[in-house]
């Protein structure tokens, strides 16, 4: 089990006087991780990123390589796309088939598919990349080796969503009930779901920890 | 010199538009967001005393399904916004 504490952060930085720091101490979120946890989380976060990510658009070109416009005579077919991936909006406005991206990405309005399908489109590229930023953070705070790690109160803040994320999505897989503490003990270690259900313990234990230190 | 308000006629739209019901933002139990977790939520994106963020976790909880904040369309979908951003399961509806 991975426990998340809080320790005043000491360390003063060049040309930071203190007159310039909110009032009171500021605080670090401090957690040691093995390198199999380490691992275990990085491949984690990095399946949602994944998840959330989808594969490359279709006909995208491929990176470094000059756009060209199209040929005379030829409609600009991608313009308005362009127009709306600047602007934010996503094309495809339904829910996605996918049950676990379903439940990271949901519906605002259940029982109205085109006030859904609009909201969507105004923020769920948004959320897409929000959710991939923070799988991002944790990538770049947890070395691959694990060691103790030392968390700002931001980077914290983004660590609770991806631990979030990646158990909404195991959740999902594994058909996670309230029952399930009832379930584990239930269940063989021989079964398939075992060890992914101890993962995902893991990593609600991690997150509880986390947010009574953020609290 | 005063202007008289020009009579406007209004097309019938079939929608009962109301200006005194607000909308509302709901959020629905599920068996995967820890309690601690959902009550700090609504204390970071409303500002609630840990009390009422606790209650309305409760609710959540117990009853399947709490109202979390009431107000203009706009507002509620952005509440839905930064709630879909925590991995809560909210929705919006016109209050009725």
């Amino acid at each position: 089990m991975t426990s998340f504490r809080r320790v005043v952060d000491r360390t003063r930085e060049p040309g930071d006087p203190a007159g310039d720091r909110p009032p009171g101490p500021r605080y670090l979120f401090t957690a040691r991780f093995s390198a199999t946890d380490a691992m275990l989380l990085r491949e984690l976060v990095s399946q949602i990123a994944e998840l959330v990510g989808g594969p490359p658009a279709e006909g995208a070109p491929a990176e470094g390589l000059p756009v060209e416009g199209p040929p005379p005579g030829m409609p600009a077919a991608d313009v308005s796309a362009d127009f709306a991936d600047a602007l934010g909006l996503t094309e495809d406005a339904s829910l996605p088939d996918d049950p676990a991206l379903a439940r990271l990405l949901p519906d605002a309005y259940p029982d109205d598919p085109g006030a859904s399908g609009e909201f969507r489109r105004y923020t769920e590229k948004d959320l897409r990349a929000a959710k991939i930023a923070a799988a991002r953070t944790v990538l770049d705070t947890l070395p691959e080796g694990g060691g103790r790690i030392r968390l700002s109160q931001p980077q914290a803040e983004i660590w609770l969503r991806a631990i979030n994320d990646i158990r909404l999505a195991l959740g999902v897989r594994l058909s996670i009930t309230e029952d399930m503490y009832e379930e584990m003990g239930r269940i063989k270690p021989d079964d398939a779901r075992y060890t992914v259900l101890a993962v995902y313990d893991w990593l609600s234990g991690t997150q509880e920890s986390l947010v009574h230190a953020l609290w | 010199m005063s202007v008289a308000p020009v009579e406007v006629q209004r097309p019938a739209t079939g929608e009962d538009i109301s200006f005194d019901r607000p909308w509302v933002t709901i959020v629905w139990n599920d068996p995967v967001n820890l309690m601690s977790y959902v009550t700090y939520v609504f204390q970071q994106v409303f500002g609630y005393p840990k009390a009422k963020a606790q209650k309305l976790m409760l609710d959540v909880h117990h009853k399947g399904k709490a109202v979390v904040s009431a107000g203009a369309r706009e507002e509620m979908e952005r509440d839905v916004e930064v709630l879909h951003g925590y991995g809560l399961w909210a929705t919006l509806r016109h209050d009725t």
